[in-house]
């Protein structure tokens, strides 16, 4: 038991100890039930730490491994199996931090069921973490579809107006791509006679032509999650209707799910058909890049713009996860945790605005840096952060991803980053436009004269963020540094493949 | 060898032997204190499993030359009818007593219609499972008719009575022919007399397509479905209850004796008509569950999907290779059904009020706050029928479908099962966000059996999906008496 009880297992599953003290809890001593949350989340966060520390920077392959028998079914063991390697470990810190922020976000946005809101939460938490860190494919099932679970009701109940819509959307959608993954997870389990990961890619022994197919059905659930272009409409429904610490761990982290399922699983158990598919997944991405950027253009909700944002953004992720070079790959992950903190922090601000306001229309606004100066400071940084100005994190993430986009083999041609990059600029017009509107030029609307600037709390909610920003952008080595032995080792794994293929 | 011979169906005949008892005891009992007619009931249940986990040491195999057939698989589906009682019990007390039908005859038909389900596992006979089919039935048809004089209630006691006879009859139609064709009833006798070339293969076939269409309507398959719905919105629910998830049961125990330890050698016949009956009753089960406005109609459609579910098995266990495995998951499919089940059908009976009221799926609304461990329970029965973990309703559709997918050429026949679970969860998740989203003030009952059935099950659907090993460990080791060349 002692091994079972290793940091994996106390990080992944100690939410569920908050979940259940506040489970025991009164409904209506809200207080403490918040303040059980806030501490539950933080300890989780402490202990995401405690593993940073253990972890050995320059190993390439899985860490801290749990692995233990959980039942047996039809000939299989099923595992108790979690590890942790340079893919998995800033996902894990990503999805920790930004917990314990939306948490505290919540404290004078959530009013109503407190008690179910935070059990809700906490659970998301364990699921999130669990996705990342499992390493047997039906312990990794079951971590991603639990997170459906709570994160629908996070937006049925405490949404917008078309919340009921917007959840049954967000769980048909997801459920729909994974259960076409399930039924390639139990085919490899068939012809491998394990669910085990790193003993499938031991084995590596799929043909090309039945790789095609599981690629894709792997894919249909993580291209769903991401989401990638043509599949993303679940998103802006979703994104709009949750309550804005569901949008921060929904932008945040659920989608990095996806391009971390593509990262985790596609690149590495069939490596030969993501060679061979790589070009058309650049393709959509790069769609998705320019679509999602001209439609964030066009919206008039705060909250929708930042939505179709991370379309664009998550595009940038999975080109250059699909560039299957080191480069391409170490921008992607970085880029997965670059979006994670601006756009979390963007949906923060985009909350902060709406709890005063109640509305999130553009035009509604104006001048609000005379009113809020801390407020509009703080937004300006995310705000050129999302838009990739050099000496902050997004810069980094994305020059990154086009330096291996233009020199990838697999996708073939420069063109795909040639037309990436046009992205940025994109990127630019629309953030600039927001913020613009927003901030700068005279105050048009008497509602806006009186609006108070944002408390020592919401502050306190960004700035962790903001540091973040400012580190990666400046001096992004050690986070590369945690990194580049695992993805080297899939990079290797993936010029094996290709000259296969060729 | 009489001794062995009775052995093999002293729990069954126990639960038999108790029902006759209970009827003269119950006379005694006032009427208002039929709690202890439930009470006793029980016990005779429990006693009957008591017997039933000595089986091992009491006797086992083949009995009654071959009539009765206790093996592991019967062992298991005995255990699982007899679990299912006890929870019906418990279910059906204050129910009865609420709705002003409290009858003593209530728990006597349940045992009756238990011992037929008993029988049915162990049926090694056509005839036997002949006589299962009417000892099951007949008190249902009552139960059904239960709640008289409601109209709904007797409705759905005509209805089902006369389907019921009409299935029968084609059931005992198919036996004959199945007679003419081999010359025995026994299956061991049938499957020798087709292996040794000496059956008429053309009556033969007629009869097993009319046994597969009047076991079919046992188990709610489509085409054969159509009196579900009306039968359980008329029932009792607590009767609903144990229909949906008995009788499926112990037709799913007949088909599977019938067709893989009797028919084994016309897989090549049965096995599509299997497979084609499974993909229609998961599409429309499904489809026709999303238009129901009524919690009673939408669990019965659902009810006639998870046959489809269940049928996948069947049409993947063409193969003594397959077989075995593909009979497993279908029991433990079955086995995740009845916790399931009987406690969404609890929740039903928490919010149901007299003359049929508080049964739209809109009365459900605000069931969140005014109970919420209540609401809570639902959720999980919800997600658990939807299949998604960490449920027991997930980890037995995967083991399902991993049957499926072993099997040459059914691909998609899995693929059609999991498209349907979607669309399952468009319904299924409908009633989590009435309870969850929706205002509303429910007025519901608080009563103690229920809680404690609803709480138990709600308990039982997630431990079982979280530490499923011993128990699934039970059902893969339920194999079905094969006879070897």
């Amino acid at each position: 038991m002692s091994d079972l009880l290793s940091t994996l297992t106390v990080v992944t599953f100690f939410p569920l100890v908050g979940a259940l003290v506040i489970l025991l809890l009164p409904k209506d001593r809200t207080t403490a039930i918040r303040w059980t949350a806030l501490a539950t989340s933080l300890v989780t966060f402490i202990l995401s730490l405690v593993l940073l520390s253990q972890f050995q920077a320059g190993e390439a392959g899985m860490q801290l491994v749990v692995r233990a028998p959980w039942f047996r079914v039809a000939g299989w063991t099923i595992e108790y199996h979690l590890g942790v390697d340079g893919l998995s470990l800033l996902l894990v810190l990503l999805t920790t931090l930004l917990t314990v922020v939306s948490i505290l976000s919540t404290w004078s946005a959530i009013t109503e069921r407190v008690k179910e809101f935070m059990l809700f939460f906490l659970l998301l938490e364990m699921g999130m973490i669990g996705v990342f860190l499992a390493l047997d494919l039906f312990l990794f099932y079951v971590f991603w579809e639990f997170t459906l679970v709570p994160m629908y009701f996070l937006i049925g109940i405490w949404g917008g107006e078309r919340r009921m819509y917007a959840a049954i959307k967000f769980f048909l959608y997801t459920m729909a791509g994974s259960i076409l993954m399930l039924l390639a997870i139990l085919w490899l389990g068939l012809a491998g006679g394990t669910f085990s990961v790193p003993d499938l890619i031991a084995q590596g022994n799929i043909p090309a032509n039945i790789q095609f197919w599981l690629f894709l059905a792997f894919a249909a659930a993580f291209a769903i999650k991401v989401p990638m272009w043509p599949l993303h409409s679940w998103l802006p429904d979703a994104h709009v209707e949750a309550p804005t610490a569901g949008s921060v761990i929904l932008a945040g982290v659920l989608l990095k799910m996806g391009t971390y399922g593509f990262l985790r699983f596609n690149l590495t158990l069939f490596p030969q058909a993501a060679v061979q598919l790589a070009p058309w997944v650049a393709g959509f991405a790069v769609v998705g890049i320019l679509y999602g950027a001209a439609v964030s253009y066009a919206q008039r909700d705060v909250k929708k713009l930042v939505a179709y944002s991370s379309v664009s953004h998550l595009g940038f992720v999975m080109l250059g996860l699909f560039a299957l070079n080191a480069q391409g790959i170490q921008g992607g992950i970085l880029q997965m945790v670059n979006h994670g903190l601006s756009t979390g922090a963007l949906f923060l601000i985009v909350g902060m605005i709406y709890e005063r306001r109640h509305t999130r229309e553009l035009e509604a606004f104006g001048g609000l840096w005379k009113v809020m100066p801390i407020y509009a400071a703080l937004t300006l940084i995310v705000t050129l952060s999302s838009m990739g100005l050099p000496g902050l994190n997004g810069f980094v993430g994305e020059f990154t991803i086009l330096l291996g986009a233009f020199g990838s083999e697999a996708i073939g041609s420069p063109w795909f980053a040639g037309l990436a990059a046009l992205g940025v600029i994109l990127a630019a017009i629309y953030m600039l436009h927001m913020f613009q509107k927003m901030f700068l030029g005279p105050v048009t609307k008497d509602e806006n004269r009186g609006l108070k600037d944002i408390s020592a709390r919401e502050i306190l909610c960004l700035v962790p963020l903001v540091i973040l920003i400012f580190w990666i952008g400046l001096y992004p080595r050690p986070f590369f540094a945690l990194m580049s032995p695992s993805v080297d080792r899939v990079v290797a794994a993936l010029q094996t493949a290709a000259l296969a293929v060729r | 060898m009489i001794s062995h011979d009775l052995a093999t169906v002293l729990p069954a005949g126990l639960v038999a032997g108790w029902a006759c008892v209970l009827v003269v005891v119950d006379l005694f009992i006032p009427r208002g204190r039929k709690g202890w007619t439930a009470l006793l009931a029980a016990a005779g249940l429990v006693a009957a499993l008591a017997t039933l986990l000595q089986a091992p040491a009491l006797g086992t195999g083949p009995g009654f030359g071959g009539m009765i057939v206790a093996d592991s698989f019967a062992l298991f589906l005995q255990a699982l009818f007899l679990i299912i009682g006890l929870v019906v019990v418990p279910l059906t007390v204050d129910y009865l007593r609420r709705m002003g039908i409290e009858r003593g005859e209530y728990y006597v038909l349940l045992l009756f219609s238990l011992s037929g389900m008993m029988l049915m596992a162990l049926a090694g006979d056509l005839v036997v499972v002949f006589l299962a089919l009417e000892l099951l039935s007949l008190p249902l048809y009552v139960l059904a008719g239960f709640a008289r004089p409601r109209v709904e209630s007797e409705e759905s006691a005509m209805k089902y009575f006369l389907l019921g006879a009409f299935a029968s009859a084609l059931l005992v139609y198919g036996i004959a022919l199945a007679y003419g064709a081999t010359g025995s009833t026994r299956l061991e006798a049938i499957l020798g007399s087709v292996r040794g070339g000496g059956a008429n293969p053309r009556f033969l076939l007629v009869g097993a397509a009319l046994i597969l269409a009047g076991l079919g309507f046992k188990v709610a398959a489509v085409p054969f479905h159509m009196w579900t719905p009306d039968v359980y919105h008329g029932a009792p629910s607590p009767a609903a209850a144990f229909m949906s998830v008995g009788a499926k049961a112990a037709g799913f125990a007949a088909l599977l004796r019938v067709f893989l330890s009797g028919f084994p050698e016309l897989a090549g016949f049965w096995a599509p008509a299997a497979m084609w009956i499974s993909a229609f009753t998961m599409a429309w089960g499904n489809v026709a569950a999303i238009a129901q406005s009524n919690i009673k109609r939408m669990l019965a459609y659902s009810s006639i999907a998870h046959a489809g579910y269940i049928l996948m098995a069947l049409a993947a266990s063409a193969g003594p290779d397959l077989a075995p495995a593909a009979a497993s998951s279908a029991v433990f499919y079955l086995l995740a059904y009845a916790v399931t089940n009987l406690g969404a059908w609890g929740v039903v009976m928490v919010v149901e009020a007299a003359e049929g009221r508080g049964l739209a799926i809109d009365d459900y609304a605000g069931l969140s706050r005014r109970r919420p461990w209540v609401a809570l329970a639902m959720a999980v029965f919800m997600l658990s029928l939807t299949g998604v973990p960490p449920t027991v309703g997930f980890l037995a559709k995967f083991y399902l479908f991993r049957a499926v997918i072993d099997a040459p050429g059914l691909l998609w026949l899995a693929i059609v099962g999991v498209v349907t679970s979607l669309v399952s969860a468009y319904y299924y998740l409908r009633v989590v966000v009435v309870m969850y989203m929706r205002p509303g003030e429910p007025e519901t009952r608080r009563e103690g059996w229920l809680g404690a059935v609803i709480g138990l099950t709600a308990v039982a659907t997630i431990v079982l999906g979280l530490l499923p090993g011993p128990v699934l460990a039970w059902a893969e080791q339920a194999r079905l008496l094969t006879y070897l060349r």
